[in-house]
């Protein structure tokens, strides 16, 4: 047994090596620093609270109060979450309608190659190039509202097209349905094809087959997917910044903001709360599927 | 089989022979002879943002000097970051004077000794007492400079009420900044901070998203309005930036900001698709959206400019080696004319105002220093026309653009409250 497992755990190490270096360890630092202190130019060792404290300073009163509202961090967090969840709702639909199609109706594979590279063309430019040109086309004067004032259909441009949640979802879903596509495409052309010959065989209708034989063995893709989209967007500062014009708060923001502020403490405070959040998600998650004996 | 094989060994080996002759070539050729060259090579780290790094810049002080300078671009934010926990990765550093508040009392800066530049009693009464060259005294809330340009001594962390020989930073270059607007679509004269948050303007201003930035054009706009005066705008007080807040929150609830900009390019393309046609705005900007062809006024208002200055600064790291010798050689070299006309002519400010006079044509200082029209086509550092013959820089002569400013870029005592403010206003 040990001759054996010796390779193996030489086999794991250089893997393991890169994961305690740099995750591990920065990940036990963040959680250091979020109980230090800090002043105007430095962060000072210490054991206090005063970070996770500040973050919910006032939160509960606020929610008691007559009529009841919401403090600035709840608020940030609720934002963050909601437009994850829709910008999740969204990648997951289309990303399982373009992977049913490319698993089940092209057959070719080198057809389905060229298809995948059809749906890598949102990388081909840089970050900042592609979020700038989104005004010509989203824009006041930009190509949508000059289309749809010359068809007459609006009368003043619309203005919720760019600088909005809408905006925010929309490069999201641009952005990220290919990391739904290829998790839930690869569980698919695992599918014995056998089976849905089966179900039809049996006098399952189409909708049928999809419900009981591809969704039930596609779970461990759409589950890796939403682990991927919800894990980048719960975390994004940029895009929601820039197309959000910087008006749409999120917690990456909040957190980048008091880096630059030189907070580093409170900033790694959030960003602990954060990843408590997102790994409760995700808990969640595979809660419904277990991943690891799907695979 | 055989032939095959052993033709292919020999053409591989011949080619790691030739690739191994080459890499021989390309290492002498790229290291020189260094029993020849016994000097060190002569190389600056310069941290800084990547606006005030040019590369005429670098070509021009290797050519005079044979400095080779090694820019380090990052944001505002990072060079402060990188001061305070990496002082060894820099040799010179390029940042504003409303950073010095951090920076000193970490300790990772080297007082700059007055007696080793060469120009330094020459350098702007702007910065040494607050005043313009010809003893006007000009608005000094915020931090400016005045207030932390010089060091008590040379290892004191206390900045001196006069003038000393210790220098925090040598000046490089100063603005004073104002609003941006469209003059094609507001239509109408604009001669007032309140204007940003005029309703007429709704969903067509900006602000920029920088808080200790952002909330001194917010007190500037709230003095406009007549709600408030500030006995310092650059460093309020609790209840003052609350007050400020709600001001700017009440405005932000209404749908008056169309969006908020961080980025050079963004308050470019912001401007330039008239998604707003005002906001905050920086000089080279405003240049940059009318060499689109675009009519774009850097407006002067009646409440006075919102003024800011960057400079040198050396690391600690390099006291007393060689490196120190080459930063003060470069700095001379920096405020010896050359980078001042440079700069003048992209609509900035030099710290030596007679070097950089002699490196400029009569014509360029009189359009751009002295306010009249110009003479000349005005073409920028790259040979883009900027002005045509005959138009006037907005705001005038630089007496009368840096006389009417009325604070400078700061870092408030009560900065963590502000964060907090901010990114509440943001949320809401």
């Amino acid at each position: 047994m040990m001759e054996r497992g010796l390779p193996a755990w030489a086999q794991a190490l250089p893997l393991a090596v890169v994961f305690v270096v740099f995750f591990i360890v920065p990940l036990l630092l963040t959680l250091m620093v979020s109980f230090w202190n800090y002043n105007e130019y430095e962060i000072l060792p210490d054991f206090t609270a005063r970070n996770y404290l500040e973050a919910f300073e006032g939160c509960a009163e606020r929610l008691l109060a007559a009529p009841p509202e919401l403090c600035t961090t709840l608020k940030t967090y609720l934002t963050t979450l909601r437009i994850a969840v829709v910008a999740w709702l969204i990648t997951l639909l289309l990303g399982f309608a373009i992977a049913y199609f490319l698993a089940f109706h092209v057959h070719s594979s080198s057809m389905q190659i060229v298809l995948f590279l059809v749906c890598t063309i949102p990388f081909w430019t840089s970050n900042v190039i592609r979020m700038i040109s989104w005004i010509p086309l989203l824009g006041r004067n930009g190509l949508i509202n000059q289309a749809l004032q010359q068809l007459h259909l609006i009368k003043q441009p619309l203005e919720w097209l760019l600088f909005s949640e809408f905006a925010v979802v929309l490069a999201f879903v641009h952005l990220y349905t290919l990391f739904m596509i290829v998790p839930i495409f690869n569980s698919m052309m695992r599918i014995d094809r056998a089976l849905i010959e089966a179900a039809r065989d049996c006098g399952a209708s189409g909708w049928q087959t999809l419900a009981n034989v591809v969704i039930p063995l596609s779970k461990p893709g759409i589950v890796i997917g939403s682990i991927f989209v919800l894990t980048i967007v719960m975390g994004d500062f940029v895009t929601i910044g820039v197309m959000g014009g910087q008006q749409i708060a999120s917690v990456g923001k909040m957190i980048n903001t008091q880096m630059g502020a030189l907070q580093f403490p409170p900033a790694a405070a959030h960003a602990v709360i954060l990843l408590a959040t997102v790994l409760l998600v995700i808990w969640g998650l595979t809660r419904l599927v277990d991943i690891r004996k799907e695979l | 089989m055989k032939t095959v094989g052993q033709r292919h060994k020999v053409s591989r080996r011949s080619v790691l022979k030739a690739g191994g002759s080459l890499v021989l070539l390309g290492s002498e050729a790229i290291s020189g002879f260094p029993a020849v060259h016994a000097q060190a090579p002569k190389v600056l780290r310069y941290l800084g943002t990547a606006v005030n790094q040019s590369a005429d810049i670098a070509k021009k002080v290797k050519e005079d000097t044979g400095i080779t300078i090694e820019y380090i671009p990052v944001t505002t934010d990072d060079v402060t970051r990188r001061v305070i926990t990496q002082p060894n990765s820099y040799d010179v550093v390029d940042t504003e004077y409303f950073s010095l508040k951090k920076l000193i009392p970490s300790g990772n800066l080297l007082a700059m000794d007055g007696k080793r530049i060469k120009n330094f009693d020459k350098i702007t009464p702007v910065f040494s007492k607050g005043e313009l060259p010809n003893g006007k005294k000009i608005g000094d809330q915020g931090t400016a400079p005045k207030k932390v340009m010089f060091l008590e001594g040379q290892n004191s962390s206390k900045f001196a009420k006069s003038p000393t020989q210790w220098a925090t930073l040598i000046p490089t270059v100063y603005n004073a900044d104002t609003l941006g607007i469209r003059p094609d679509l507001i239509k109408r004269p604009i001669g007032n901070w309140k204007e940003l948050l005029n309703p007429e303007f709704k969903g067509k201003a900006a602000i920029l998203n920088i808080p200790s930035i952002g909330i001194m054009d917010a007190a500037m706009v709230v003095e406009s309005m007549g709600e408030y005066k500030y006995p310092d705008k650059g460093n309020m007080t609790k209840p003052e930036i609350d007050r400020t807040m709600k001001v700017l929150t009440d405005a932000k609830k209404a749908g008056q900001f169309r969006a908020f900009w961080k980025d050079f390019n963004e308050s470019v393309n912001l401007m330039a698709s008239g998604e707003t046609v005002i906001q905050s705005m920086w000089s080279p900007a405003v240049t940059a959206v009318k060499s689109k062809g675009i009519a774009c006024v850097y407006q002067p208002l009646a409440e006075g400019y919102r003024a800011w200055a960057a400079g040198f600064a050396l690391s600690k790291g390099i006291k007393g080696t060689a490196k120190a010798d080459l930063a003060y050689e470069f700095i001379n070299w920096f405020l010896d004319g050359w980078a001042g006309a440079y700069l003048n002519r992209q609509g900035y400010y030099s710290a030596v105002l007679e070097t950089a006079k002699a490196n400029m044509e009569p014509y360029e200082w009189a359009f751009w220093m002295e306010g009249k029209a110009a003479e000349k086509d005005i073409k920028a550092p790259d040979g883009t026309l900027l002005e045509k013959a005959g138009s006037k820089r907005d705001g005038g002569s630089y007496d009368e653009r840096m006389g009417a400013v009325a604070c400078w870029n700061a870092v408030m005592d009560e900065n963590d409250y502000m964060v907090k403010k901010w990114n509440e206003f943001i949320a809401a």
